[in-house]
């Protein structure tokens, strides 16, 4: 007897370490890089004009690696704005000279990519592309007080400083940004949601949704949650939502567990409009994925490059001929960010002879005051705390493809 | 009417855990070892059948057919080089921290290999399954055959182990590896062949893994192993009809404490039932209590 209990301890011992082991090893990047274009602090694109004055913006972003294809999108698409506004005259007339940095998705490289370009004379960051990068860059551009605007750095604390704004929305934001869609689209009565509780990501964005939702056009009728160590049976998650008569399914969550949920709610013959966020982006690459599954699945995303407006079309045009892809939000983030630094600049009649220091109070108090239109939305506005305000945008896979919603 | 629909939701959950249940308590009860990586060569034989019947385009017997062999295969060797080595250790720890080891290096293996991306795993069970009640209430053809399987494994492993020379040589082996090697029976080869049965089991309890939950990542069997062990620690570890009663009775346990308590609390409760289980009867469910002579 005593043999047996002893080895029964040490077993139930091991595997409450092993559940708790087995949780922490499930957070696997799954981008794809494309090590395209890895040459580092190129294209000077400008010709000064007379007096020799030039703006000079600097892009950071992991051009090699894992995120590679993120950093080039951003660095290629803010490339291609200068490049665009220089043919046109530059920014208030005087030409901008463009560089960009690798950062290779580490904090410490992106700091050494910043001190770079400081050396080469940048006047404004548009970067870092990655949100702990960004991060690490902004103690720094605060400490030189250099204006920077992250193109899709998301995590909340990116923008903790008053000299850093954002384009895309932050992650517990677009818990705001859907309650928004939802309800100005009168796409529901009754909603459903499905959140991973053991993720900030997940967490963050319900809880603004919840909240947002109060007093919209339709009711929370069952929130349920899972955690990384409960993902495989969603059975109970969607039987309460069908009972509650949920006709819209909102899944602030990744695409991994999303084609379960999917896969699940076909078997049970439950359908729904299932909702999500950036983090669906990417449930059509999933291998050997019945893309019929997902037909009719809503994402809130800034940017489909299948859209006809006569911008998108003109910049996916551009950036695939320079380029050779089509390109992604990432890339329609920074294109935006370089734009929007030029409307704050000429709103405020700025010159290239003013400290960085002086360009950036300047550009701060503009930022608040602009409006501006881009790809990524036709009205963006920002307050002080660098977050951005504009309509949230949505896809809707449509034959296996992104397309427009709407 | 809704209570019935979870309770059918439990029991495919709790059918996947039994089956699982079976090979490990199989391992246990002959070799008295826990073998972590059960849920691992169960990933494996998953992406055995993945991948065979994805060049086979879509044949998925003959994916089956081959993961069996393959995971048997994989069985014997691990047994072999990792865990005979250390069955004279000193302590039983030796062995656990060596299963556990193997675990990761299974996982990372396929990690290498097949990416942290995860693979849409197609159904081996064509079979819709049942309905009553205009519909309202399902049962899956994979809950179906899963708890089907699992009876006929109980029934031939039960028969084996019984009624052949080979089960009889087990049986002798699990009471007492000296005394068995002192009647002419090969301990070694013994323990090889538990572990080419328990590994076999787990290609199989593999496809219907994955047919009911049919998305496929390198830590797709790490959970449900881990629950599956629970399971057959709750009927009684070592115990064939145990596991069997332990995973189904774990799976209902699970959805039920999911949709009446709170989806997020399900393993607390479902680990804690362990620790319930544990101090009232230590030995489970259906466990024998075995008394050691002096």
């Amino acid at each position: 007897m005593k043999k047996y209990s002893e080895m029964l301890t040490t077993a139930v011992a091991s595997v409450m370490a092993l559940a708790m082991l087995a949780g922490c090893g499930e957070t696997a990047a799954t981008n794809s890089g494309s090590g395209a274009d890895t040459n580092a602090t190129a294209a000077t694109e400008a010709s000064a004009p007379a007096d020799g004055a030039v703006f000079k913006i600097g892009a950071i972003g992991p051009l090699t690696g894992g995120a590679a294809a993120y950093g080039n999108a951003v660095c290629n698409a803010a490339e291609l704005a200068v490049t665009e506004i220089n043919a046109n005259g530059g920014i208030n007339g005087y030409q901008v000279e463009y560089s960009k940095e690798d950062d290779e998705l580490n904090a410490e490289k992106s700091v050494n990519a910043y001190n770079t370009l400081k050396d080469w004379g940048m006047q404004m960051l548009v970067g870092s592309t990655t949100s702990a990068c960004s991060i690490a860059v902004s103690e720094y551009t605060k400490a030189d007080n250099m204006f920077q605007l992250t193109p899709s750095g998301s995590a909340e604390d990116c923008v903790k400083y008053d000299n850093v704004f954002r384009v895309c929305f932050s992650d517990p934001n677009q818990g705001i940004a859907s309650a928004q869609y939802i309800s100005d689209h009168n796409l529901a009565t009754k909603v459903g949601i499905i959140y991973d509780s053991s993720d900030v990501y997940s967490n963050g964005i319900y809880q603004k949704f919840v909240e947002e939702s109060e007093g919209k056009n339709y009711e929370i009728v069952s929130a349920e949650a899972f955690t990384q160590d409960n993902n495989t049976d969603f059975s109970v998650q969607l039987q309460k939502a069908k009972d509650a008569g949920a006709d819209l399914v909102f899944l602030p969550i990744y695409y991994k567990d999303a084609s379960l949920i999917l896969t699940q709610a076909n078997t049970m013959g439950y359908k729904p409009t299932f909702f999500g966020v950036d983090g669906l982006d990417g449930i059509l690459t999933v291998d050997n994925f019945d893309a019929s599954l997902a037909e009719g699945v809503m994402l809130l995303t800034p940017f489909a490059a299948d859209a006809k407006d006569d911008l998108t079309v003109k910049f996916v045009t551009a950036y695939q001929d320079k380029y050779g892809e089509i390109p992604n939000q990432f890339a329609a983030d920074a294109y935006d960010a370089v734009y929007i630094i030029k409307q704050a600049i000429e709103a405020k009649n700025l010159t290239p002879d003013m400290s960085t220091s002086d360009l950036c109070e300047a550009i701060k108090g503009a930022m608040t005051e602009i409006e501006a239109a881009g790809l990524t939305s036709s009205k963006m506005t920002w307050d002080a705390s660098g977050e951005p305000n504009k309509e949230p945008k949505a896809v809707v896979i449509k034959d296996g493809a992104y397309v427009s919603a709407q | 009417m809704s209570f019935l629909t979870y309770l059918i939701s439990g029991l495919s959950l709790g059918s996947i855990y039994a089956i699982i249940a079976l090979g490990y308590t199989m391992v246990y009860g002959i070799a008295k070892m826990l073998n972590f990586a059960h849920g691992d060569f169960i990933m494996v034989g998953c992406y055995i059948i993945f991948s065979v019947s994805g060049a086979l385009s879509g044949n998925s017997l003959v994916g089956i057919i081959v993961a069996i062999i393959l995971c048997t295969l994989l069985g014997i060797t691990t047994e072999f080089v990792a865990y005979r080595p250390l069955r004279g250790a000193s302590s039983p720890l030796a062995v656990l921290i060596t299963a556990i080891g193997v675990s990761y290096f299974l996982e990372n293996v396929a990690l290498l290999i097949f990416g942290a991306d995860i693979k849409s795993f197609t159904s081996v069970i064509k079979w819709e399954g049942l309905s009553f009640a205009d519909g309202q209430l399902r049962i899956q053809g994979v809950t179906i055959v899963t708890i089907l399987v699992s009876l006929l494994v109980l029934l031939v492993l039960q028969t084996f182990i019984k009624r052949t020379k080979q089960g009889q040589a087990m049986l002798a082996v699990a009471e007492d590896k000296g005394a068995a090697a002192l009647m002419g029976i090969n301990v070694n080869q013994t323990i090889m062949l538990t572990f080419a049965i328990g590994s076999a089991l787990a290609a199989i309890a593999g496809a219907l893994l994955c047919s009911a939950y049919p998305s496929l990542s390198p830590y797709t069997g790490a959970m449900p192993g881990i629950k599956a062990f629970v399971a057959a620690v709750l009927g009684g570890i070592g115990s064939i009809p145990g596991a069997m009663i332990g995973g189904l009775l774990l799976g209902i346990v699970e959805i039920l404490s999911k949709t009446y308590i709170s989806s997020q609390l399900s393993d607390a409760i479902v680990f804690g039932i362990l620790v319930i289980v544990l101090l009232v009867k230590p030995t489970g469910i259906m466990g024998k209590v075995i008394q050691e002579k002096v």
